[in-house]
């Protein structure tokens, strides 16, 4: 008998093994012309296990307090050897996956895999995705420079104009009334422990979920596929898609490599809480779109203060963009039609206003 | 028919792609491993003013008394003997490195981890210490009190 039978009889005698990675054997996926889009999820959980590698390495040099972050994220990338690299694709990686996160999101969207019985699969990615963007938020701000100080200082700024708690959320995030070192302690805080803690949770709730339910087949496919049997397709997950997976996260991480040995992420200057905000301020790509909307809306909007209307209306959106599974099955393919409007406009509209962000002076 | 063509082709090709997709992989694995390897690596921290410190003012020390002084990167043991002596030895213990200190009660440098003794002249006489501490010289330069490292040392 071999090693790895051995192993597998051992651990079988004790808690039965066999019966425990059943599932995972049984489990098979879907082929069909849009079988690609499944790989998206998978994508953005290998991102995030690169970032929580490379964040556990940049620890190990990272200081976070105002006086020598900027000098200890500087010391990582000229003097550790390799540090510059592990930075980098740290920053890469944080992007590319709040990138795949929103095609994953827009691709259950149009392919309406968060139908019945997948809506808790549909909230708990959502949470995901705020959870990532939270990532981004305050990981931006640890470098403590120029650029993530303005940043930040914006950002929290939004977040103080919301209705009645604007102001206590405010004080909350900066740790006091301005953006200081207590805000940097705060942010490194909510980085490397609260956000990390309730991920690893929710992606755990998130693979049961799929697990439990299985692959979602597009209705288009689903329709064919029940009038006609014969032509439905699977693969064995174990395996076949396991090692097609693995494939992808291969090139990602070719990708990955490669951004980052290219293009280096910058550092900046140290960022100094009493000069003038420089030109060009702008917030990460992925907060771009509210930021440049939140710009173009007057700053009276008949007895609104235009901040706090932009800041509803975003509100309202988001939230009936969480609950988007729910209105799906209203009035005999209404709700149907809203979702897919709904999703057409919220994809134009990000992509629009991005572009637009970047272009505007 | 494809299959009768030549039964010895078929694996030596399974070999060849076995060997470059297992080589491509293991390169990978080399490639991804070494940075994350050297990144764990600390820099050296160069070791500024080691040679020669200042440790104290003449008059700061009374006989018999002693005082701990930054050598380099590391702690050092400066003591005035009660026959108005100058000594100057490394304070880490040889045994578990905690930093060691002078007893004018005993007349003796005693470690409070795990209680070695040393001499005044840094002879490990007592406890689990296994080697001697490092002796410095010593010199009265002006009113300042200058430590160095033995030549050679």
């Amino acid at each position: 008998m071999s090693l790895t039978a051995r192993v597998r009889n051992w651990l079988d005698e004790r808690f039965g093994w066999k019966e425990l990675t059943e599932p995972l054997r049984e489990k098979t996926v879907p082929v069909h012309r849009l079988s690609h889009w499944y790989f998206l999820g998978g994508i953005t959980l290998f991102l995030f296990g690169i970032q929580v590698g490379t964040g556990i390495l940049l620890l190990l040099y990272y200081r976070a307090s105002a006086n020598e972050a900027f000098e200890s994220v500087q010391y990582i990338m000229t003097r550790v050897q390799f540090g510059w690299l592990v930075r980098s694709i740290h920053s890469w990686a944080a992007n590319l996956m709040i990138f795949t996160a929103f095609a994953h999101m827009f691709s259950v969207v149009f392919l309406r895999a968060y139908r019945k019985p997948r809506e808790l699969t549909w909230l708990s990615g959502m949470l995901l995705l705020f959870l990532a963007m939270g990532f981004g938020f305050s990981g931006y701000l640890l470098p403590w420079n120029t650029l993530a100080f303005f940043a930040t200082k914006v950002g929290t700024e939004i977040a103080g104009q919301v209705p009645v708690i604007g102001h206590s959320l405010m004080v909350f995030l900066r740790g006091g009334e301005e953006v200081t070192g207590a805000t940097l302690t705060r942010f490194f805080g909510f980085h490397v422990a609260v956000l990390p803690l309730l991920t690893t949770l929710l992606v755990v709730i998130h693979l049961a979920l799929v697990q439990y339910f299985g692959m979602s087949v597009p209705p288009g496919v689903e329709t064919r596929w029940k009038a006609s049997p014969a032509e439905a397709r699977t693969m064995k997950f174990f395996p076949t898609f396991f090692l097609r997976e693995l494939m992808a996260w291969y090139i990602a991480l070719g990708v990955l490599g490669a951004l980052a040995a290219l293009s280096p992420w910058g550092l900046g200057t140290k960022a100094d809480p009493f000069a003038s905000a420089p030109a060009g301020i702008k917030p990460e790509w992925y907060f771009l779109f509210m930021f440049q909307t939140l710009k173009l809306i007057p700053a009276k909007v008949w007895f609104f203060d235009g901040e706090v209307l932009g800041i509803l209306v975003f509100g309202v959106a988001g939230l009936v963009w969480f609950l988007l599974p729910f209105f799906d099955p209203l009035g005999r393919g209404r709700g149907r039609r809203m979702v897919l409007g709904a999703g057409i406009f919220a994809l134009t509209y990000i992509l629009a206003m991005t572009v637009y962000g970047y272009v505007a002076k | 028919m494809q299959t009768g063509e030549s039964p010895q082709v078929k694996p030596k090709r399974r070999r060849l792609v076995g060997f470059l997709l297992g080589g491509g992989l293991f390169a990978s694995i080399v490639a991804f491993f070494y940075p994350i390897l050297r990144y764990l690596v600390p820099p050296a921290v160069p070791d500024l003013g080691g040679d020669e410190v200042v440790a104290c003012k003449t008059g700061e020390l009374k006989p018999n008394g002693s005082k701990i002084f930054r050598f380099g990167s590391r702690p050092a043991l400066l003591l005035l003997t009660a026959e108005g002596e100058y000594r100057a030895l490394a304070a880490t213990c040889t045994h578990l490195s905690c930093t060691v200190q002078y007893r004018s009660d005993l007349h003796e440098i005693w470690c409070a981890c795990h209680n070695g003794l040393y001499d005044l002249s840094g002879r490990n006489i007592s406890g689990p210490p296994p080697r001697p501490l490092e002796n410095y010289q010593v010199h009265v330069r002006g009113d300042e009190v200058v430590v160095s490292r033995k030549r050679g040392a």
